[in-house]
């Protein structure tokens, strides 16, 4: 059996250091996915407006994010607007402002996919019965929508949490960050060690990320 | 804005897009054909294999390629599997977009109703004509918004080959700040060249989806 640095993991720290690494990428992803819900709702709701200069916003802002890869949106947050405006931001602050942004554009469209999904009797059937409009989202439509969303939206917090990695490529110290690290402090010892610690973080993430998508799935099977 | 320095390093930028499509599209071309074999040896049940399908795709799905191009490009060598950057970005791309692809493709033929199947066969179309002329069109069609999200996908997912020492568009824009410090030029140029790359394929994909929805009629 040949040395595949598989025992440096077990050494002193370093689990403890990686099992760190990936709670500071989950608590990214995680922050991100709670904004991007609550302000994805409000979007969602915005691009189901018939006003066509809310449909223009909402369109231009999906299509800028679908478009533009997460990398480069980083990258104009933390190296363009910290030159821009001059201020300072940590790393770990503008992955949440990049993945809030991201993913609010992201909920907005399943949240409208959820919306019009109810038919439209639906509303008008409320409307007759004198429900307010506020009143028709909060007590109809919303519900009925929200079952549709949920599976959705733990397919986007999978997404978000396989996304984080890139926060690397921005300095922000997480798993790959740490077992850069150990690779490096165990160059001599066990020279090998980048099969064994790399396969472990990707085995991390695998365990990170699969219940998740389990959960997702069963969900839409059972209410879909 | 410092119209002299852009212009100065347009062509640097143009080289390095040009290798982001060349791999990208490599790459995409190979998760075309694995996710097709992974398809074919689902939708036939094979037995053992379809096992190991199934397998590959849950996890190419569920881990980011920044850590499946350090598994391969730092890692493997120390099993004595080398890779050159360029082979390892491809092989990469390849393995996550084959787990993707062969979701599309398997929904898709999902979507197809069974009756549809058994009509044929009663007709007496054989089991490669029912799947020439009757379940794949449709499969096509109801797998092209997916198919097309995927294409978009993978070529973002490009971004981060500068992980491994390509030098693609990140990698220029990175380098060029860190040597210039022309940071709002480097980074215009940046978002210029991602969008001449995937503008052009997002507006083909939205007007493929719309030529092809000729499945379901009367749903």
């Amino acid at each position: 059996m040949p040395d595949l640095g598989i025992e440096v993991i077990w050494k002193g720290k370093n689990l403890a250091r990686l099992l760190g690494g990936l709670a500071a990428a989950l608590r990214i992803s995680l922050i991100s996915v709670a904004v991007s819900i609550v302000l994805g709702i409000f979007v969602g709701i915005l691009m189901t407006w018939k006003n066509p200069v809310s449909r223009a916003i909402t369109r231009c802002y999906l299509e800028i994010v679908r478009i533009m890869p997460q990398l480069v949106l980083l990258f104009l947050v933390y190296f363009g607007t910290t030159r821009a405006f001059g201020w300072n931001l940590s790393g770990e602050a503008a992955s949440v402002i990049v993945f809030s942004f991201w993913g609010t554009a992201e909920m907005g469209d399943l949240v409208r996919g959820a919306i019009i999904s109810i038919p439209r009797h639906q509303y008008e059937s409320a409307a007759a019965l004198g429900l307010m409009p506020s009143d028709v989202y909060r007590y109809i439509v919303l519900p009925q929508s929200v079952r549709r969303l949920i599976p959705l939206s733990i397919n986007l917090i999978t997404r978000m949490i396989k996304t984080t990695s890139l926060v690397l490529m921005i300095g922000v110290v997480e798993v790959l960050k740490v077992a850069q690290q150990i690779i490096e402090a165990n160059r001599m010892s066990s020279p090998n060690a980048a099969f064994g610690v790399y396969l472990f973080v990707f085995l991390l993430y695998f365990a990170a990320c699969w219940p998740v998508s389990l959960l997702a799935r069963y969900l839409e099977k059972k209410w879909g | 804005m410092n119209w002299d320095f852009i212009r100065e390093y347009i062509p640097l930028y143009r080289e390095a897009a040009l290798l982001t499509v060349r791999l990208g599209l490599m790459g995409i071309v190979f998760s075309i054909l694995t996710g097709l074999v992974c398809t074919v040896i689902r939708y036939y049940r094979i037995p053992v294999l379809r096992q190991i399908a199934s397998v590959y795709i849950e996890i190419s799905r569920n881990t980011p390629l920044l850590i499946q191009l350090f598994f391969i490009y730092y890692g493997l060598p120390k099993i004595g599997i080398r890779t050159d950057p360029a082979a390892c970005g491809v092989a990469g791309l390849t393995f996550l977009g084959g787990g993707y692809m062969a979701e599309a493709f398997r929904s898709g033929i999902e979507a197809v109703d069974r009756i549809q199947t058994e009509s044929a066969l009663s007709l007496g179309f054989t089991g490669g004509q029912t799947l020439r002329y009757v379940v794949l069109p449709q499969a096509l069609s109801i797998s092209m918004p997916a198919f097309m999200a995927n294409v978009i996908f993978l070529l973002k997912e490009t971004s981060v080959f500068s992980a491994v020492s390509l030098m693609d568009l990140m990698f220029t824009a990175k380098d060029l700040i860190g040597l210039y410090y022309e940071t709002t030029e480097c980074l215009f140029l940046l978002v210029v060249f991602y969008l001449l790359i995937l503008l052009p394929v997002s507006l083909l994909g939205s007007l493929f989806e719309r030529r092809l929805r000729y499945a379901g009629f009367g749903n």
